[in-house]
Formats: structure tokens, C-alpha cells, sequence
């Protein structure tokens, strides 16, 4: 099962990831690789263990076999002290944000800046108010993330993420449960500072056809393995049987960034 | 139908062997990231206040209501054999033996174990605790370990002013409300109590400190992701908690006798 893989110089590799929870598998032998500096996004259903791949490409989780190699070095052999050291690398945007609930907003965003630099106070506080200004949450540093709504949430946790210039960002269904307006904002914003910062980005999703207008890549992981890797455009084109009806329950769109704006129409089923 | 119930108990046996485990390796965890630079002191501070000063109220309530009863206990009973002026000596002791470490320890666990347990398990429920790690932070190091050791420098402090309102309380009861005289109160408290009592009451208030945080932040670290899931973690670590320091606390004053 080769499909997974395309070529160039991948950043992460997922060789024959195998997952079991509690005798259920949820990945079986899942090849993969993440094309550097692109936006890569994985469809799936609900409960398909999307999520747990996530969790797999920065260390949260380790397979029960397989490899999983970040710029050749294979993350599930490390210890706890070099995988902090791989994990520097990565930032990831949480599906409800996981802000800390005992900090305000630019607490958050300083966090990682005080826990792992040795930048003055100053200059933290600088970072922190171009990245929330660059998030679109200006003078929101003082409130807490309670007093949040859920796309605001949605860009504190993207500023958190960011402020650390990660190489690799990971998206955990950074649209679930906002409305198809503000999805859209937030998906522009992604891609927005995708391109800004150049970052290799890879969310997992299930707004079709909103990730194809958007994502460079799309693979699709059906019953434990990824079935399906293409660029955007070709993956639409699809001839698997269960990927056509996947994505042809949400409509297709061209890959134009307008994606958006069609989302809501659903298609005749 | 043997069969059965023999594997049954045989799994159930396997189970509790793997928690048993599970903790002992989550207390290994936690002290090896505790003797490993950074350093949290503010957050051990902040674990202090919690633990510490927070609960001082209801510590102060329950050593002084603990001590009045055994003054009042305490009198009537000696009183059969005409000794009432051993009711300091009475009250003293059970106190800084055991009623000290046992009760400040179960009153800790209700008030901060369980808010530990609740804390913790939300920050699992909202991925926050993997924040933690994505960002290259250890969560034993930053959220764990500051709190165990809080939970085992403030535990004794606790108990060294439930003793003192324990003892004044039953002094009050004993010598303003029934009449035994100040004098033999305090000499005969003064003649029983030795050192080996006072270190003895602290080395359990030390090892109830561990035992308190140790299975409320774990029993919060590893809870199931929902909120029923929550509430049974809240629950199972203030059972386990209150248990342990009884059990372990009949088997510390054996070897301390």
C-alpha cells in the first residue's frame, strides 16, 4: 500500500504506523508523507482516527509498530528529553484551542516565549502584541479565554502557536463548531500565515470542499491506512470509489480560494 | 459459572497490579522531573498558598472542634477513675499521634485533593496538558511535581497548628468549662509528651503530604475524556487518598511504637 507517499522532500515520513485502543485497531500499517513547506490536509471521518494521526506525527502518541521519522530522525525511539528537543520544531492548534484557562490571552501567547527563550520582558511584550494584532485580536491580551468566543479562542491559539516560528504546524480541526463564515475567516487566516511564514502545515479536516480551494495536498485516511494523496486538484479527480462518494456528499469546488463561498450549498446526496 | 468468576477475579487482580504500577511509575516520574532543572518555585509557592493557606480555615475549625470533644470525651472518662488532672496528657497525645496527621490529612484531601484531581483532569479533558507537551514543556515537571512537593512541605505546617488548637481546645473545654485545673493540664501534658511522639505525628503528616497529591494529581492526570469521566477521577481519587493514609497510617505507628 504505496499510496501516502508523493514525491520531493518529505519533512515527516510515516512508515507502517499500526494503533490500537483497547482492541480496537484505529491505524493499520498507515504510510504517509508530509511534503515539506505545504499545506497537507487529511479528510476522514468521524472517529477515524484522524486526530490520533495527529497525535502521532509529534510524539503525543506512539505507535504500537511502525516509524515515524521527523527530518529523518525517527521520533517513537526517543526519550523524553530528546523528543522536547524534536517537539521545538512543532507548534499545534488544539480542536478547542486548549488555552491555559489560569492565564489571560497574553499570558498564553508569552508563555512559550517565557518558558523556552530568554527574551526580556520587553521584547516579549512586543512579540506578543504583533502577534495578536496579526491574528486580529488587538487589545483581547487582558481578557481571559472563559470570556472568549470560539473563533476567538480558535486565533489566541494560533497566535500561541505561532509566536514560536515553528517549521511544522499542526491543525487539529481548527473549524469544528464556528459557523461557515468564521470557518472561513479562520481558514484564510491559516493559509494566510501558511504562506507568510512558509511553515510546513497539516490539518486534519472534514469541510469539504472548503479544504480543497485551500489545502496544497489531500490525502484521505479510510479504515486505518491513507487510500488516497494528491495535490488538490488531482484528488478531486479521484476514481476510488469510497473517496468519490466521500467528497461528493460535500460538493466540489476549484482549487481558487473561494472555496468558501459554495460550502454551503449542499450537494443532492 | 466457576470459570467464570475465577477469571474475573483473576482480571480484576490484573488490573489493580497495572494501576498499582502505573502510580508508582507516575511517582518515579514525577520526583525524577522534580530534581531536574528549571526549578518552579513560584509555582511550588503557588501550590503552598493553595494547599496551605486555603485550607487553613477548615483545619483551624476541625482541630479546634476535635479538641474540644476529646476535653469533653476525655473528662468523663477520666473522671470514672477519679484521674481528671491526666486530661491534658489525654488530649495531647491523640492529637499529636494521631488525630493531628489523620484528620488535617482527609481535610486536606476534601478541600485540595479533590479540587487537584478536578483541575488537573480538565486540563487533560481540554488538551491543555498536551499543549504542554507539544510545546516542548514537561507537564510532571510543570504541573505535577510543583504540587507533590507543595503537598509534602505544607502538610506538616497544617498539622502543627491543628495540634496547637486541638490541645487549646480541649484546654478550654476541660479547664474553663469544667473545672479541671490549668496546672495539671499543662504538667501533665508537659510530663507524657515526648520527642519521639512530635517527630513521629510529623513523619506521617510528611508521608500523608506524599500520599494526598500523589494519587489526587494522578488519579486527574489519567482521567477519561468526558465529564463523567471527570467526576468519577474526583471521586475515586479522594476515596483512594482518604483509605491509603488510614491503611498506611495503622502500619507507620506499628513501626513506630
Amino acid at each position: 500500500m504505496d499510496t501516502g507517499k508523493v514525491s520531493g522532500d518529505p519533512v515527516i515520513r510515516l512508515i507502517g504506523v499500526e494503533k490500537t485502543f483497547s482492541g480496537q485497531p484505529v491505524l493499520r500499517g498507515l504510510n504517509l508523507d508530509i511534503p515539506r513547506g505545504k499545506l497537507t490536509t487529511i479528510i476522514g471521518r468521524s472517529g477515524g482516527g484522524k486526530s490520533v494521526l495527529l497525535k502521532h506525527l509529534i510524539g503525543l502518541l506512539k505507535p504500537d509498530r511502525g516509524q515515524v521519522l521527523v527530518d529523518d530522525v525517527d521520533i517513537t525511539t526517543l526519550g523524553a528529553h530528546q523528543l522536547n528537543e524534536v517537539r521545538k520544531k512543532f507548534a499545534m492548534l488544539f480542536q478547542g484551542a486548549a488555552l491555559f484557562d489560569s492565564l489571560s490571552v497574553f499570558e498564553n501567547v508569552a508563555f512559550p516565549l517565557r518558558e523556552k527563550t530568554a527574551l526580556s520582558e520587553t521584547e516579549i511584550e512586543q512579540k506578543v502584541r504583533a502577534m495578536l494584532e496579526e491574528v486580529g485580536l488587538p487589545d483581547m491580551g487582558h481578557k481571559f479565554p472563559a470570556e472568549l468566543s470560539g473563533g476567538m479562542r480558535k486565533r489566541a491559539g494560533l497566535a500561541r502557536a505561532l509566536v514560536m516560528g515553528p517549521e511544522i504546524m499542526l491543525f487539529d480541526e481548527p473549524t469544528t463548531g464556528l459557523d461557515p463564515l468564521l470557518a472561513r475567516t479562520i481558514h484564510d487566516l491559516i493559509v494566510e500565515t501558511q504562506r507568510r511564514f512558509g511553515f510546513t502545515a497539516v490539518m486534519v479536516s472534514h469541510e469539504i470542499p472548503e479544504v480543497f480551494g485551500i489545502s496544497d495536498y489531500v490525502a484521505m485516511l479510510l479504515d486505518g491506512v491513507i487510500v488516497e494523496m494528491a495535490t488538490a486538484k488531482e484528488f478531486q479527480r479521484t476514481t476510488h470509489p469510497v473517496v468519490r462518494e466521500f467528497i461528493n456528499v460535500g460538493g466540489q469546488c476549484e482549487s481558487s480560494g473561494i472555496a468558501a463561498a459554495t460550502g454551503t450549498e449542499q450537494s443532492q446526496g | 459459572m466457576i470459570d467464570t468468576a475465577v477469571a474475573g477475579l483473576g482480571r480484576h487482580t490484573l488490573g489493580l497490579l497495572r494501576e498499582m504500577g502505573r502510580m508508582m511509575l507516575f511517582l518515579i516520574g514525577t520526583v525524577a522531573w522534580m530534581v531536574r532543572p528549571p526549578f518552579r518555585f513560584v509555582q511550588v509557592l503557588k501550590q503552598m498558598h493553595f494547599i496551605g493557606v486555603k485550607s487553613l480555615f477548615v483545619i483551624v475549625l476541625t482541630g479546634s472542634f476535635t479538641g474540644m470533644v476529646l476535653g469533653l470525651q476525655g473528662y468523663y472518662s477520666l473522671r470514672k477513675f477519679g484521674a481528671e488532672g491526666l486530661l491534658g496528657s489525654a488530649v495531647a497525645l491523640s492529637i499529636i499521634r494521631e488525630l493531628g496527621p489523620v484528620l488535617a490529612a482527609l481535610m486536606v484531601t476534601g478541600r485540595a485533593g479533590s479540587a487537584m484531581t478536578a483541575e488537573i483532569g480538565l486540563m487533560r479533558i481540554t488538551e491543555q496538558i498536551d499543549a504542554l507537551d507539544t510545546m516542548a514543556i514537561s507537564p510532571m515537571q510543570y504541573l505535577i511535581a510543583p504540587k507533590v512537593l507543595a503537598g509534602v512541605l505544607v502538610l506538616p505546617m497544617l498539622v502543627a497548628i491543628f495540634d496547637l488548637i486541638g490541645i487549646y481546645g480541649g484546654y478550654l473545654v476541660g479547664v474553663q468549662l469544667l473545672g479541671v485545673s490549668s496546672g495539671a493540664y499543662t504538667s501533665s501534658m508537659e510530663s507524657s509528651v515526648e520527642w519521639k511522639d512530635v517527630s513521629g505525628g510529623f513523619l506521617k503528616a510528611l508521608s500523608f503530604g506524599l500520599i494526598v497529591t500523589w494519587v489526587c494529581t494522578y488519579k486527574g492526570y489519567h482521567t477519561s475524556m468526558s465529564a463523567e469521566g471527570l467526576g468519577k477521577a474526583t471521586t475515586e481519587a479522594v476515596v483512594l487518598a482518604s483509605v491509603l493514609i488510614l491503611i498506611w497510617d495503622y502500619f507507620l505507628t506499628s513501626v513506630l511504637l
